[in-house]
């Protein structure tokens, strides 16, 4: 139950005055309550725990995240014997 | 899938491993806070390929672990009155009592239903006005907003008969009583990712200056994991003891604004008690004066039913890193998923639970070392 689930928005609609979603969770599709994430839309990442999306996914951090990783031992070295990641 | 994959890649971490030898000169402690990402750890085995020197501690942040047995005690109690549906998410249904289990209720015709969602509890009120439902309301801060607005919604409909039995525990409270306690062995925290995609980062800050301690955000992915345990022992390598975020993709400082809205309208802080560990003073919350109708506790009136901790059990020992869990001497013999004796074998994401389902003969392991 508390473990926070990534999942892709495939579709956005209105639900009594509450903005919802469908899902895509690894190809299981799920409804899930936006009301917490007014800037999330179609296509964006977002972590789920009970239902409800508690924050968006931010795809520049997460593509900074890796690059920062990959860089790590760069001094040390090794490089170069690895794919960089994007 | 995206941000999912990435953060498994065993090259990278390799490199992570890498830099976390180079940088440890001596032992250090860390705890990770969050039950997740104990179960993150297991699976990956991170605490295997890890220097010697660097011990794993795994902490209380399991919100199915804590629920202290007055409150499942009431939870059995009003399930099995014949004029209420109780609603719960799945993981709290074996969760021993005195002498039984909601399982155990609904077995002997209790009408004990699973959620995936507090929604859909609103949605079985809504559907069924005759019947009392009652949603269990458990969980961290990551839980909260969403059984916040259960609340919300029930009001908004006119729904009389639903209520709720709120549980709520408080991450930062429980670090400041590890912190605190005499006992205590750890030197840096893995604070809980998504705790901080809610709350933000901000009320940690006096816990790092209070006690010199680092306190870093983390994700529950093994690279996530890794990030958090090089940039802790980093800190303490050179003596600093800040608040740091290695979990940028989902944390914002401010937390979730909105949702933090919410919560304030519809939890205020109170005293909780924590299954294994005791009473810690601020570490819950419980609906606010304006939501009383929807209080389980006030409609039914089983407030002051109490309950001893079993004495067997060590879960408040191995929940405060005193001892792991296969150092329990009923592990995996007495003890096990299937016949749990304490509330960390029973859910997965338990301490107990996750050494009995990834600590066997051959540990998998998902990553490896560079
Ligand atoms: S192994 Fe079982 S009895 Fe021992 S501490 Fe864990 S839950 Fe309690």
């Amino acid at each position: 139950m508390c473990l926070g689930i990534p999942g892709r928005v495939q579709e956005v609609y209105e639900a009594r005055g509450t903005r919802m979603a469908v899902a895509d969770f690894g190809g299981v599709t799920k409804t899930v309550c936006l009301a917490y994430v007014p800037e999330v839309g179609v296509g964006d990442y977002t972590i789920v725990h009970a239902g409800f999306a508690i924050t968006r996914l931010d795809e520049a951090s997460a593509v900074e995240t890796l690059r920062m990783f990959a860089e790590l031992g760069m001094l040390e070295s090794e490089l170069g014997q690895d794919e960089p990641v994007p | 899938m995206k941000y999912l994959d990435e953060f498994q890649d065993p090259v990278l971490a390799g490199r992570l491993f890498a830099e976390i030898d180079a940088a440890v000169t001596r032992p250090w402690a860390l705890m990770e806070v969050c039950g997740g990402q104990t179960h993150s750890i297991m699976r990956n085995g991170i605490d295997q390929l890890l220097p010697d020197t660097v011990e794993l501690i795994h902490g209380p942040g399991c919100p199915v672990c804590v629920t202290p047995l007055e409150m499942i005690e009431r939870a059995l109690e009003i399930a099995s009155r014949p004029d209420v549906v109780f609603c719960s998410f799945g993981d709290m249904l074996r969760v021993p009592g005195r002498d039984r289990d909601l399982f155990g209720v609904k077995a002997s015709g209790g009408d004990v239903r699973i959620v995936y969602s507090p929604l859909d509890a609103v949605a079985v009120a809504e559907a069924e006005p005759d019947r009392q439902v009652v949603f269990f309301g458990v969980g961290f801060e990551t839980t909260a907003p969403a059984n916040a607005m259960a609340v919300v919604q029930a009001r908004d409909r006119g729904l009389a008969n639903f209520s709720m039995l709120v549980s709520h525990v408080l991450v930062p409270p429980a670090i400041e009583a590890i912190l605190s306690s005499p006992t205590s062995r750890v030197n840096g925290f893995l604070a809980a990712g998504h705790v901080c995609s809610v709350m933000g980062t901000g009320q940690y800050e006096p816990l790092a200056d209070r006690y010199h301690v680092p306190i870093v955000v983390t994700g529950f992915e093994p690279l996530d994991v890794l990030d958090g345990i090089r940039r802790c022992i980093l800190q303490l390598e050179e003596g600093r003891g800040e608040v740091e975020n290695a979990y940028a993709r989902a944390v914002q400082v401010g937390g979730n604004p909105v949702a933090k809205a919410v919560l304030a309208e519809v939890f205020e802080v109170c005293d909780r008690s924590w299954r294994g560990i005791g009473l810690i003073p601020g570490s819950g919350w419980r609906l606010t004066p304006a939501f009383a109708d929807f209080d389980a506790e006030r409609r039914f009136d089983v407030g002051d039913l109490t309950a001893e901790e079993p004495t067997e059990c060590r879960a408040g020992e191995v929940l405060q890193g005193m001892i792991k869990p296969d150092q329990c001497e009923w592990f995996g013999t007495t003890c096990t998923p299937r016949t749990p004796m304490g509330a960390t074998m029973v859910s997965s994401e338990g301490a107990c639970a996750a050494y009995h389902q990834y600590r066997r003969v051959d540990t998998p392991v998902s990553v490896r070392r560079g």
